[in-house]
């Protein structure tokens, strides 16, 4: 399929699901059961508002969610206490598959949530969202539902810059601009019509997620991307504009270690693909600058990509999903 | 026997703890009307917003008006009475304004929290409330997110539905997002004004006393501040925003200043207002500035009396609910329906954490509170106990 026609066909802007009595209907007919996590770290000022707006909206008003739980890496801020307290199921990531060896990170949150959440559909939403509206879930639930080809949707964001004449660049930050999309455009050319390939908002079938392998760290939505379109193609993606995104900014510095850990991921991919052969061992050291005055100092910051198996490979969950 | 009001009142302790449950929808409709930017003179994304809340809630004549009112009707069981319930659209804000609301465990904050989009969530939430509550009223509910209120809106929205409707309208009922415990019963006079002194071109910046206009509009000012103010009747006059100048180095060459007349009496509101015209024009003409003095909005005084028994209801409500009642006058809706001759209310609805700042911070907890008072009250005008004799 070609870029221009696929993105023609899959790409959607979430005012197209408004209706959302009709789009319960369609949940309820395909008798579907969805999940919705939002992992967090220190999420105690924004974590309240998602809360109160999809219990309203989304489970209340319209029931499109089954349930609504916060997946925690262990924050040392009220994060869980005022996720409770406005009704969320809260879970430490930690408790989740205690048997297993501890990891921290957002991957390994998303990973525990297969095995904790019960949807068949399970939609991501980060917690650090100050304009957090209901069309964040029903914009990425609704190409799930309406066609079953689509297996996983992507959110994407109107970031308005100084344009004249109506034509403005419309795109990722970053990382995105600055790696992923030149990666893609030179290894996977037809990956490169998502148009914010990182951005922490997606919804999947559980029949996609349970057979995907998850980094715990920067590299998740990468190594998603990579995996569902070499194993479905671009048929199994959608993507949906949500319009505006407000959310704290990342310093410069931080971008770097993230793009460290991407990097990792995708290299470690073409090599699993059979793409690229020839690459030495990865160091995994980052060395960073800051200057004091006059003096730069060097700080070195070991990043590890460490991934998880797919969850279908796991004797844990094999018994729970095959005891129901 | 008891009487009509005893059993509202002996009601109102588990409604209250049943308005808990009701939570989630009050502040999700408090979010995202809120965040929906309502300048005055531009509601109508706001006001659809509300509409359709109404057309979700299954209103009867959910619609919008040629001035941008928004409206629908809870039909009553009888509806051999209309209660009209409004709460302003219109914020101060235009969209370059950072409209993000938070909700913390206690509070919520953002820009126009309070002023109004407390009140308007109330009434987005009302049928719904009313439903859970399985509370029907006799009378019918006309709930009305009223546009152009503010500034130089000069409250044309409710004014132009009073003067327009068919509907005979009983009782009126203005909601604020602040204070709890507040019953706003009359209306001071108020004329509400700009003035604008410039430089013209050509100006002679040699001339003695060429200062700019800042200096103009000082001397403006300083000569307001000499005229006398009677205590009685109470008046004031209110210096509400000053802007002029550009930067170090640079003569102002504009300069414009809001304020407002505020009186018990509508002759002395008047009397004021010719005087400070005068003064204007007299120090344009000493200092060879332009000026403009132009009135943004009017209020006339009134009101009903303290006993009357809305108002004496009012407070029995709010006294087995151990809310301490404040007596403030009232510029805003209640205005349109003094002038109309029906009698009405201001109350509010929660706390208010930060005052005179933009982003404003409300309380949640005592939203059950001024919910059980609202619902409360409109039980007792429902019922007729705050009828007249």
């Amino acid at each position: 399929m070609k870029i221009d026609e696929w993105i023609q066909k899959n790409t959607f802007h979430h005012s197209a699901f408004e209706d959302l009595d009709k789009l319960v209907k369609e949940k309820e007919k395909q008798n579907l059961k969805i999940s919705l996590c939002i992992p967090t770290l220190n999420e105690e000022k924004t974590i309240g508002k998602e809360i109160v707006l999809f219990n309203s909206e989304l489970v209340t008003r319209y029931p499109l969610l089954d349930e609504i739980a916060v997946i925690d890496s262990g924050s040392t801020d009220n994060t869980l206490e005022v996720a409770q307290s406005f009704g969320a199921d809260t879970y430490l990531a930690s408790d989740i598959l205690s048997d297993l060896d501890n990891k921290k990170g957002k991957g390994e949150n998303l990973w525990k949530a297969i095995y904790q959440l019960e949807g068949d559909i399970i939609v991501y939403i980060d917690a650090d969202i100050k304009n957090i509206h209901p069309r964040f879930v029903y914009g990425l639930l609704a190409p799930l539902i309406y066609n079953k080809k689509t297996k996983y949707v992507k959110a994407f964001y109107d970031r308005p810059l100084a344009f004249s004449e109506g034509i403005r660049p419309s795109g990722g930050g970053r990382v995105t601009e600055i790696l992923i999309r030149p990666l893609f455009s030179l290894f996977f050319p037809e990956l490169s019509a998502i148009i914010q390939p990182l951005s922490g908002e997606y919804a999947v079938s559980r029949e996609v997620l349970e057979k995907l392998s998850f980094p715990i760290g920067y590299g998740v939505e990468t190594a998603h991307l990579l995996d569902i379109y070499r194993e479905y193609g671009m048929d199994a993606f959608a993507q949906t504009d949500l319009d505006q995104r407000v959310h704290r900014n990342q310093e410069t510095i931080s971008l770097g270690k993230m793009s460290f850990g991407i990097l990792q991921t995708f290299l470690n991919r073409m090599k699993s693909y059979g793409m690229m052969t020839d690459i030495p061992e990865l160091s995994t050291m980052l060395r960073q600058f800051q200057a004091h005055d006059d003096v730069f100092e060097s700080i070195e910051q070991e990043i590890i990509e460490e991934e998880r198996p797919p969850m279908i490979t796991i004797p844990e969950y094999l018994e729970k999903r095959g005891n129901k | 026997m008891k009487d009509k009001i005893s059993d509202i009142l002996e009601s109102i302790p588990k409604m209250e703890e049943n308005l808990r449950e009701i939570r989630d929808v009050l502040l999700t409709n408090l979010v995202m009307l809120g965040e929906i930017p309502s300048l005055t003179f531009s509601e109508q994304a706001r006001m659809n917003f509300l509409v359709n809340r109404f057309n979700q809630s299954n209103l009867l004549n959910c619609s919008t008006d040629e001035v941008g009112n928004g409206l629908g009707i809870l039909p009553g069981k009888i509806g051999d009475r209309n209660i009209l319930l409004v709460a302003h659209l219109d914020t101060e804000y235009d969209e370059k304004m950072d409209h993000t609301i938070a909700i913390l465990p206690n509070s919520v904050s953002g820009a126009g929290v309070a002023d109004n989009a407390l009140g308007l969530a109330v009434l987005a939430s009302l049928p719904y409330i009313l439903e859970k509550l399985e509370i029907e009223l006799n009378s019918s509910l006309i709930l009305m997110g009223s546009a152009r209120s503010l500034g130089a809106g000069n409250l044309e929205g409710i004014r132009f539905f009073l003067e327009n409707t068919n509907l005979n309208i009983s009782t009126g009922l203005s909601v604020e997002g602040v204070r709890l415990g507040r019953i706003s019963r009359s209306s001071v006079g108020m004329a509400k004004c700009e003035v604008h002194y410039w430089v013209p071109e050509g100006y002679d910046w040699t001339q003695f006393g060429a200062f700019g206009s800042i200096v103009t509009l000082n001397e403006f000012i300083n000569r307001i501040l000499e005229i006398p103010i009677p205590t009685r009747p109470a008046t004031s006059i209110v210096f509400s925003s000053i802007e002029s100048g550009r930067g170090f180095s640079k003569v102002s060459t504009e300069a414009e200043l809001k304020f407002e007349i505020q009186s018990e009496s509508e002759e002395m509101v008047e009397q004021l207002l010719n005087k400070i015209n005068n003064i204007a024009v007299e120090i344009a003409a000493k200092t060879s500035s332009k000026v403009m003095v132009k009135e943004l909005a009017r209020r006339k005084p009134g009101g009903i009396d303290f006993s009357h028994p809305l108002v004496l209801n009012t407070m029995k409500i709010m006294e087995t609910m151990k809310i301490k009642p404040r007596f403030t006058p009232s510029m805003s809706e209640l205005s349109a329906f003094i002038d109309a001759g029906i009698p009405a209310l201001t109350v509010g609805i929660s706390n208010l954490e930060t005052a005179n700042k933009v982003v404003e911070t409300v309380e949640i907890e005592p939203m059950y509170k001024g919910l059980a008072q609202l619902i409360s009250l409109l039980l007792a005008i429902d019922r007729g106990v705050c009828d007249e004799n």
